[in-house]
């Protein structure tokens, strides 16, 4: 289930409960769901401690644009829905957000292009631009290549200075530690762009984080070089304990966000739904959050948990979907911060669902293409699909062994075609360092084709269950 | 009431056999594989003596009930016949005409010498019930899938596992284009003079039909009552009854018993025929020849049906992925056929390439030889799938015993070719990235990664293959990475043995 046929059904579901509610009364008076419109003039903003400026806890991720097919530019090829673009950031503007991240690498390039004419329409001073030096390729290390690439930044998104200016994703790679120093030290890039921020075209400069810690301890250990105005972690009730447990390379969010609250830096959150899989829980985990919070998505548990700090800046949502951003609105304006025990309530949530085991891929399609053809994050997810909806029978003997067994293959077959599928995997690991969740796919790629291979062969499963 | 039992019965089975040869989940056969497993020919190629005795007792008891009931494609030429008698003024449009008998004989002496000889495309070629299997499998299964994809379309949306995709190509053009030339053939003979196939063409009918001049029970004239009006000559599809001289030739006569309810004076009787009151029946004499312009005709049109269903070409997918070529066939020098088969010899000599087996295969392995002497008798290759450890579908559904039943323990030892390693092809040769997924997906374990260095045990690995425990199934074949020609394939055996 889909976070959309998620929203679908809790309007429905709403509307069957003011009925049972009411049941016995001769009439009802609800037409349909009972929360109010989305006021526009409610958002919680925090301060940025250096400016003094006001920065919406909504922040709107820019990687996900809608193309014209109604999918997400992350992932068709088609091209971006210009006009839904425009949409969708009237819109987040008219409801108080005002910070918009984006970065010269995604939707294919063409993510900065887009943002820029939507925002374009709009006064300079309603909204705050992220964008990123995202200079992965070693092609780009050089220092004029990286230059260019700021300069081609402000080109696109039609602006003389950015308000909050990153090092992309430092930390991540084969060797972090190495491609970081290659990538913004031995060529001179960030001295450069702290020259920038002193001529004001840079407004705020920061970085972002994934994998290798010791890239990240370094970087605070320079704090008083560089004097980072804001960190960009991924933080959400998931890897707030577990992150570690779920990857080795990984380092949990309480960790991040701590070293970066003693030292007074605000943190801007990334991957508050782990790219969705927040939203897309176990039934199980689904039902005891709707439990407790009937007339609130899933999916706002996640926000709530990651605005509650209050370290925090911004929280990022790549929204793709109106239904997306409306629901994030009803979430932050205003947000109501989650009490010590609805925190704990989380973290419970949290063991819980570490005990399903999905592959932690949040679809970033970072993996992707592979050489070979595997359609790796389709793979992925079906798999995840199926341990969220229990059809990942544990024996033969298992009561709903039969139709789980048919929605694992006949599904399966639906979500990748079958020569993408992971038996056509050739373990030659080429997509493993480009992970930023440190996955080992083709390990993983394997267990699920082991899987899928007992199944079809009618075994017992306890010995491809072992391999989990 | 005769008639009408024999029209239910007929319908019931027609419409069964044909849904065996378009399910391709293979549930029906569950149920229903009997009704392949009593077809004549089948039945007689596998020495299946309780059915062959059976159909022979039955026609020498009520005559050839069987070509017109249990035969499917006496069923459908009865439908054709029935269309086409439903337009205005052609309810009578039969008239009698003589045996041409040694067209009849002499081509089931063909029939005879080929299956000895084990030409199985000949046989293959007149086998009636073969025939109707492969016009459903080639003609009806595609409309039928595509259906399917259809329905499996719109419950992917509804979140629901009841129906899922299938693949339809082309399995062999040669095949395809007997099967439309066959179709299009039948209908024309059955459009204008109802059962000319079964009495001049068909081996089964022949011989069926030379039992049942020695029926028990026969359509019976009553010269008595019959006024000579010649009603009953111009309603009879088998054009065998001779209303002037009132006689029946019952070697041509298939029991539809449209005759007794034809005559108006209740002059003809379905009845014993040692009865009192006995009448004078003889076959009678050779006559006309069969139309040989029109044959030409008919297979130029089924050649250009048969070019223009060819355009229909599968949907390739995209995305932020890489393309993948199509696998293409390797030039094998014995073909593979299934296991159960025995050897190639067995299976050419038993198979009466019905395409039962094609259609049931849900791995995309087997399809129609093209080869001339084995045309229409199945073979597999590996590029679309290979023979999966648990699937014995094609050995039971065989009704010609030419794939014989196994299970799938005898199965994971039964060799039916060996792989061969193609080294300019492997990729851990030719870009030096490390693979093994031949190694990796052998359900015999006969594959394992050695150095291609003897002298460096760090060099990059190639697969060795030890023949003794391969078993040819295809895995290795079909999951290499090398495209379109793999880097090992499978080299069929000409006698499959048990290792």
């Amino acid at each position: 289930m889909n976070r959309r046929q998620f929203l679908s059904r809790l309007g429905a579901g709403a509307a069957v409960s003011t009925l049972a509610l009411s049941g016995c009364a001769p009439k009802t008076g609800k037409k349909s769901d009972q929360r109010e419109e989305i006021p526009t003039d409610r958002m919680t903003y925090r301060t940025n401690p250096k400016t003094g400026e006001k920065v919406s806890i909504l922040g709107y991720g820019c990687m996900r644009w809608p193309t014209v097919s109604n999918g997400s530019a992350r992932d068709t090829n088609d091209d971006i829905d210009q006009q839904a673009v425009n949409r969708l950031v009237d819109y987040a503007i008219e409801h108080g957000v005002n910070y918009f991240d984006t970065s010269p690498a995604y939707c294919k390039g063409q993510s900065e292009r887009v943002t820029g004419i939507a925002l374009s329409r709009h006064p300079r001073d309603k909204y705050f631009i992220a964008t990123k030096l995202s200079n992965f390729a070693p092609a780009t290390w050089s220092r004029e290549a990286s230059i260019a690439m700021y300069r081609n930044s402000l080109k696109y998104l039609q602006t003389d200075h950015i308000d909050y200016m990153l090092l992309h994703a430092i930390g991540m790679g084969n060797n972090g530690m190495k491609e970081f120093e290659e990538r913004y030290l031995k060529n001179g890039i960030l001295d450069f762009l702290v020259e920038e921020r002193k001529a004001g075209r840079i407004r705020n400069l920061g970085f972002s984080y994934h994998g290798d810690i010791a890239v990240f301890d370094r970087a605070l250990a320079e704090h008083d070089k560089y004097h980072w105005d804001f960190v960009q972690i991924q933080l959400n009730y998931l890897d707030w304990k577990h992150a570690k447990e779920i990857n080795e390379r990984n380092t949990n969010a309480e960790y991040l966000y701590n070293e970066l609250y003693k030292r007074g830096i605000p943190a801007v959150i990334m991957e508050p739904l782990l790219g969705g899989r927040l939203s897309k829980v176990h039934d199980h985990v689904a039902a005891r959050l709707k439990q407790r919070e009937p007339e609130r998505s899933v999916a706002s548990w996640a926000f709530r948990f990651a605005g509650t700090f209050p370290g925090v800046l911004t929280v990022l949502s790549g929204m793709t979907y109106m239904e997306h951003l409306q629901d994030n609105l009803r979430s932050y304006a205003p947000l109501q911060p989650l009490t010590e025990e609805e925190m704990q309530f989380l973290y419970d949530t949290a063991d819980m669902m570490m005990r399903y085991p999905t592959v932690p891929c949040n679809d970033c399609k970072y993996c992707m293409p592979c050489p070979y053809g595997i359609d790796i994050p389709s793979i992925l997810l079906h798999y995840n699909k199926c341990v969220n909806e229990g059809n990942l029978p544990e024996s033969k003997q298992a009561e709903n062994y039969r139709k789980a067994r048919r929605a694992f293959l006949v599904g399966y077959d639906r979500s990748v075609p079958k020569l993408r599928q992971a038996d056509h995997c050739i373990g030659c690991r080429r997509c493993v360092h480009h992970c930023p969740q440190g996955i080992d796919i083709p390990k993983e790629l394997q267990k699920i084709n082991n899987f899928a291979e007992y199944l079809k062969q009618g075994l017992d499963l306890v010995p491809a269950l072992r391999q989990v | 009431m005769l008639r009408k039992i024999r029209i239910t019965l007929a319908i019931v089975c027609l419409a069964l056999i044909t849904l065996l040869f378009l399910d391709f989940t293979g549930t029906l056969h569950a149920w229903f594989g009997w009704l392949a497993k009593i077809q004549f020919l089948p039945a007689f190629l596998t020495l299946n003596v309780g059915v062959v005795v059976a159909l022979v007792l039955l026609t020498l008891l009520f005559g050839r009930v069987y070509c017109s009931i249990i035969c499917p494609l006496g069923v459908f030429q009865d439908v054709v016949s029935h269309i086409s008698g439903m337009r205005k003024k052609k309810k009578y449009r039969f008239s009698y005409s003589p045996a041409v008998s040694w067209l009849r004989y002499g081509l089931l002496a063909l029939f005879i010498i080929a299956l000895v000889a084990g030409i199985g495309s000949f046989v293959a070629l007149l086998a009636p019930y073969s025939s109707y299997g492969r016009i459903v499998q080639n003609l009806f299964a595609p409309l039928w899938q595509w259906g399917n994809n259809l329905l499996a379309y719109f419950a992917e949306r509804a979140e629901s596992y009841a129906f899922y995709h299938t693949d339809v190509w082309l399995k062999s053009l040669p095949t395809f284009i007997v099967a439309a030339v066959t179709f299009v053939a039948l209908i024309v003979l059955a459009w204008r003079n109802g059962r000319t196939y079964c009495n001049t063409i068909c081996p089964v009918g022949t011989v069926l039909g030379f039992l049942s001049r020695f029926s028990l029970f026969q359509p019976v004239i009553d010269k008595s009552k019959c006024n000579s009006c010649g009603l009953c000559s111009k309603k009879c599809k088998a054009a065998c009854i001779d209303g002037k001289k009132h006689t029946i030739d019952y070697s041509r006569c298939v029991a539809c018993m449209d005759c007794l309810d034809t005559c108006q004076h209740g002059a003809i009787r379905y009845r014993f025929r040692y009865c009192k009151s006995a009448t004078d029946t003889t076959a009678t004499a050779p006559g006309n020849n069969v139309d040989t312009a029109r044959r030409s005709f008919l297979t130029g049109a089924g050649l250009l049906i048969g070019a223009t269903a060819l355009k229909a070409q599968e949907k390739t997918v995209d995305g932020g992925l890489a393309t993948i070529l199509d696998k293409e066939i390797p030039e094998r020098r014995t073909p593979i056929v299934p296991p159960g088969a025995q050897s190639l010899s067995h299976l050419r000599q038993h198979c009466t390439g019905c395409q039962l087996c094609v259609s049931v295969c849900p791995n995309g392995v087997l399809r129609p030889s093209s080869s001339l002497l084995s045309l229409m008798q199945p073979e597999s290759s590996y590029e679309r799938g290979f023979c999966r450890p648990e699937c014995v579908k094609c050995s039971e559904v065989c009704p010609a015993g030419a794939i014989r039943k196994i299970t799938p323990a005898q199965k994971s030892s039964i060799q039916i070719g060996h792989a061969v390693w193609v080294m300019p092809n492997c990729l851990p040769i030719v870009n030096g990235v490390s693979c093994g997924n031949c190694a990796r997906h052998c359900p015999a374990g006969a594959i394992t990664m050695v150095p291609s260095d003897p002298e460096d045990e760090f060099s990059v690995k190639i697969p060795a293959v030890n023949e003794e425990r391969c078993i040819g199934c295809g895995a290795c074949e079909n999951l290499c990475p090398a495209r379109p020609f793999s880097a090992i394939y499978v080299e069929g055996h000409e006698v499959h043995k048990t290792i």
